[in-house]
């Protein structure tokens, strides 16, 4: 029942594509809810976890997302799923704003970190993996055990609870159950953080081939820079909710031009011993607190000058992508 | 202090309770020897379940209730630790040995700040007045890296940034300048910049103070960034050990052959990566033979019978029937 | 450095076999209600039935026979000669029967009402838990008391004894829907942010189908607990009205009425009218009490 789409890597300009986002921001507000709400006094400010984020996937490809803890990925991905409203901008998938029960209807699905929050405990797995069929209407036959064959778990399984699995057999019935949707787009929400190494290989190796044989588009987001490196076509660098930097994979790794995207590289761990570099300068405090005018990254950038501090750069075409700095 | 290494572990084994009701109880940690010798950082890595932070608990003494040390010797600087009463570990951990958690905020007294806390710990330790004490703290502070450490004595834990918590972490740890340091998954919980300064620092600290350190890690690259030496554990045993450099270019055990080639390499060609099948037995469900065997492309009949052999391999040592051969091609079915 | 999290700390939870305390309130509350079940079988006597009562068999003691009529009575007859024995059966009967029908109201209420508020948040949230708040003001018996009258007052004259029960049952149940709200709303607000709701979201799912295909399942087991110790508060508010005389009627007499009748003759020496029925009530209110302890003890996460 999952069509084979043949895929032509498309080299669309920015403004075509399954995803759209134009001008995307996203803010949290910290005040009490409630009655408290009236009463707090200052009000504290709106937290922005997504600022003006404008980007685009075409079809067919893999958009790796990656940033540090805050940066504001997670919420993206949630936005891009409709699971929240953006506060301002636009965001399109197929055309349509993705939010409510559009989601289900463009056939966005998303995949999570914790697979074990993602099943719900109480279902069991033959249930859990059709979900999405059995929302629309009847489920055929045999599906379940067509998916969990897909995913590589046993048919017999589709009996049991969530629990009597281990977190990477969990995530392959998170994924299977994203399959029994017929998706167009798949969010991975840093789907193998939770997961140790050698599982995370099977995992891995699972959403790219499916992704291969079915077709679809992805937005792959995670902190680690090498799962991203291996799964993404092209790959966004989020720091405090705004996009600094966007490339090709192998011209962003090969050739990083904003100062923030290097030194995540060099600061990557490596197994030949030549990473792990803190290139932070001595005495910087890492965590953040916005920056109130100019580059967010200035305070920690080690090449910042006096315009770093007051100009804001704007995302801004360079080889292959964008990137914003006044000095790349 | 002696010439001989600061901690020294002999066949030590950890039983855990079975699975079910009253089940038979099962050894998690199985006859594992380790030594670490004064400024040298011993990376111990493995998955979760592996054993390795039970290995942990085991030298401080701080094993959860349930588990029990159930055979082996544990030599902290000469001295054997493993069947002192409760009140001499007491004295042992923090004087000897200090111990750097994952969780920061866990390890730190939310509702003292910490100055006092610094002062409090050095105070057990040290003859010092409370201004005496607080200096030491400021100095502890700037030792880990922390600016300004003076007017940070008075900030509360939830006041820092996760990084600088670790480094507060590592102060407390350090303050009766022990000989061992056992760090435990000590930056999973931390950005990957930030990752890079506490690992470089834990380094620094190790030469500078010719302290012995465990490192207890998930991540191969933090291993191969930060230890001397990796042990390599594998559903409680040790499967392989030697010079980090040599087990990670040549692994001669498959398991830790297939761990380094799935490991996604960050200046790697995109492509499968290679897999190892199946998953880590938990403790009680460990197949006869080699524990690995199921898992393993080498496997013969004699894998799945007999336990594996310590055998002498590329610097170091490993468990296994058929050490250092090359697997056949990495892809599953 | 001691603040490890001592996972190996946690103990399973007792299993009943090994908590003779648990054990010995299931098997005192299963005799009650097997008692109540089969009353019209067990009774030697049909307390209701005024034409087998005989007034000269008023006040015989317990274990006596009746020195006029020669008649038996185990725990005695009361004033009209009725057999107390017989009339504890029943009584245990209308009481359980108030009892758990009441607790089952005021869980379908509270538990929807804590479902709706806790999924959808927002201004259900704040007038759900507000409502929970005044009324939490007042105690319960209060609002079970206006509650029984505002019905009463509506409840046509030639209903109201046969209405009477199904009153009670609604002023019972319509007063002790708070604790289940508090906590299944509470329960619902965390399962609402796991990732498996979301994931339903994508799916298609209505609010409708989470809340009760995803999240309902998932927030039940405290309130099992919940309704236990709710069931004890719910015997012993029905005993307490039907006492105040405002509860079931003396044609249908619960445990409550029974210790009623009793009271007025506690200081003239027949002592067993009102002791039996308030030690059956006793013993009812404590083996569900207990056993909802154990419940507690038993399904708590912390402590299992």
């Amino acid at each position: 029942m999952l069509v084979s789409v043949p895929v032509f890597a498309s080299a669309d300009g920015p403004m075509t594509g399954l995803v759209r986002l134009t001008g995307v921001t996203r803010h949290f507000d910290p005040s009490p809810r409630g009655p408290g709400r009236i009463l707090a006094r200052p009000r504290p400010a709106p937290l922005t976890a997504v600022a003006d984020v404008s980007l685009s996937i075409p079809e067919g490809t893999v958009y790796g997302l990656v940033g540090e803890s805050g940066s504001g990925k997670s919420t993206l991905g949630r936005l891009v799923a409709g699971l929240l409203a953006p506060s301002s901008g636009r965001i399109e998938v197929a055309g349509r704003d993705p939010q409510g029960a559009n989601a289900a209807a463009i056939g966005i699905q998303m995949i999570f970190q914790d697979p074990a929050a993602s099943l719900n405990p109480r279902w069991r797995v033959g249930d859990i993996v059709t979900e999405p069929v059995a929302a629309r209407g009847r489920v055929p036959r045999g599906l379940a055990e067509r998916l969990l064959v897909q995913v590589g778990l046993d048919p017999a399984d589709r009996g049991k609870f969530p629990r009597a699995f281990s977190g990477g057999q969990q995530q392959r019935i998170a994924i299977a159950r994203a399959l029994s949707a017929n998706p167009r787009l798949v969010i991975c929400d840093e789907p193998t953080s939770a997961l140790d190494v050698s599982v995370q290989a099977q995992v891995l190796n699972l959403i790219s081939d499916l992704r291969r044989d079915l077709g679809l588009t992805c937005l792959f987001i995670s902190h680690d820079l090498a799962v991203i490196r291996h799964m993404a076509d092209r790959v966004g660098v989020l720091y405090q909710g705004r996009l600094v930097e966007e490339a090709a994979a192998g011209t962003l790794f090969a050739a990083p031009r904003h100062p923030y995207t290097r030194m995540l590289l060099d600061a990557v761990p490596r197994l030949d011993g030549g990473g792990g570099r803190a290139g932070l300068r001595a005495g910087d405090i890492p965590d953040a607190v916005p920056a109130p005018t100019g580059c967010v990254f200035h305070p920690r950038c080690r090449v910042a000058v006096a315009r770093c501090a007051s100009e804001r750069p704007a995302l801004r075409a360079a080889a292959c992508g964008r990137v914003a700095c006044h000095l790349a | 202090m002696s010439v001989g290494p600061v901690l020294s572990l002999r066949d030590v084994s950890v039983s855990v309770p079975g699975r079910g009701a009253r089940g038979a109880r099962a050894l998690a940690v199985d006859r594992v020897s380790v030594d670490i010798a004064a400024g040298e950082v011993l990376g111990i890595v493995g998955e979760s379940g592996a054993g390795k932070s039970l290995l942990a608990s085991a030298v401080t003494g701080l094993l959860p209730p349930r588990a029990g040390l159930s055979g082996g010797e544990v030599w902290i600087a000469g001295a054997r630790v493993d069947h002192l009463p409760e009140a001499r570990l007491r004295r042992l951990r923090g004087r000897v040995v200090g111990t750097v958690f994952q969780d920061p905020l866990g390890a730190l007294n939310p509702l003292m700040t910490i100055g006092a806390q610094l002062a409090e710990t050095i105070a057990v330790h040290l003859p010092l007045s409370r201004s005496a004490a607080r200096q030491r703290a400021a100095e502890a502070l700037a030792e880990v890296g922390i600016p300004a450490p003076a007017d940070r004595l008075g900030c509360y834990p939830h006041e820092l940034s996760g990084g600088m918590r670790q480094r507060v972490g590592i102060a407390l740890a350090l303050c009766a300048a022990p000989a061992l340091l056992i760090a435990d998954e000590p930056t999973t919980a931390l950005d990957v910049s930030v990752q890079a300064q506490i690992l470089a620092l834990l380094k620094r600290l190790c030469r500078d103070r010719g302290m012995a350190v465990m490192l207890i890690t998930h991540d191969m690259g933090v291993i191969a960034e930060t230890a001397d030496r990796i042990a390599v554990l594998y559903a409680g045993r040790l499967v392989e050990t030697g010079p980090v450099r040599d087990v990670l270019d040549t692994p001669c055990h498959p398991y830790t052959d297939g761990l380094v080639a799935a490991v996604p390499r960050i200046d790697g060609r995109p492509g499968r990566l290679a897999q190892i099948p199946g998953a880590m037995p938990p403790p009680g469900a460990r197949p006869a033979g080699c524990a690995f065997h199921p898992r393993c492309a080498l496997a013969r009949d004699r894998c799945r019978k007999d336990p594996a052999p310590e055998v002498a391999a590329a610097g170091g040592r490993a468990a296994c029937w058929f050490p250092c051969r090359s697997l056949p091609a990495r892809t599953d079915p | 450095m001691m603040g490890r999290a001592a996972d190996g700390a946690i103990g399973r939870g007792q299993s009943l076999a090994r908590t003779p305390r648990a054990l010995l309130s299931l098997g005192v509350l299963a005799g009650l209600v097997l008692a109540a079940i089969g009353a019209p079988l067990l009774a030697p006597h049909d307390p209701f039935d005024p034409a087998t009562l005989d007034l000269m068999n008023g006040f015989t003691a317990p274990m006596t026979h009746n020195p006029y009529t020669g008649d038996l009575f185990w725990l005695g007859a009361d004033d009209q000669g009725r057999d107390v024995f017989s009339a504890i059966l029943f009584g245990l009967r209308i009481s359980l029967f108030v009892g758990m029908s009441a607790v089952a109201l005021a869980a379908m209420l509270g538990v929807s009402l804590g479902l709706l508020a806790g999924y959808l948040g927002g201004w259900v949230d704040g007038l759900t838990m507000r409502a929970a708040d005044v009324q939490l003001t007042f105690p319960a018996i209060l609002v079970a008391m206006l509650i029984f009258g505002v019905a009463k007052g509506i409840t046509p004259v030639a209903y109201r004894d046969e209405m009477a029960i199904w009153v009670l049952i609604l002023a019972i149940g319509l007063s002790d829907w708070v604790p289940f709200a508090r906590v299944v709303r509470g329960a619902a607000m965390v399962e609402a942010s796991r990732d498996y709701v979301l994931a339903a979201r994508l799916s298609g799912r209505s609010g409708p189908a989470i809340m009760l295909r995803h999240i309902l399942p998932n927030v039940l087991s405290p309130v099992l607990v919940i309704a236990t110790i709710g069931l004890a508060q719910a015997i012993v508010t029905e005993a307490t009205l039907s006492f105040l005389g405002i509860g079931a009627p003396p044609t249908q007499p619960s445990l409550g009425t029974l210790i009623r009748t009793g009271q007025s003759y506690l200081f003239s020496g027949e002592w067993w009218i009102l002791a039996f029925p308030a030690a059956t009530l006793l013993a009812l209110a404590l083996a569900v009490n207990l056993l909802g302890d154990w419940l507690r003890d038993r399904l708590n996460p912390v402590l299992q």
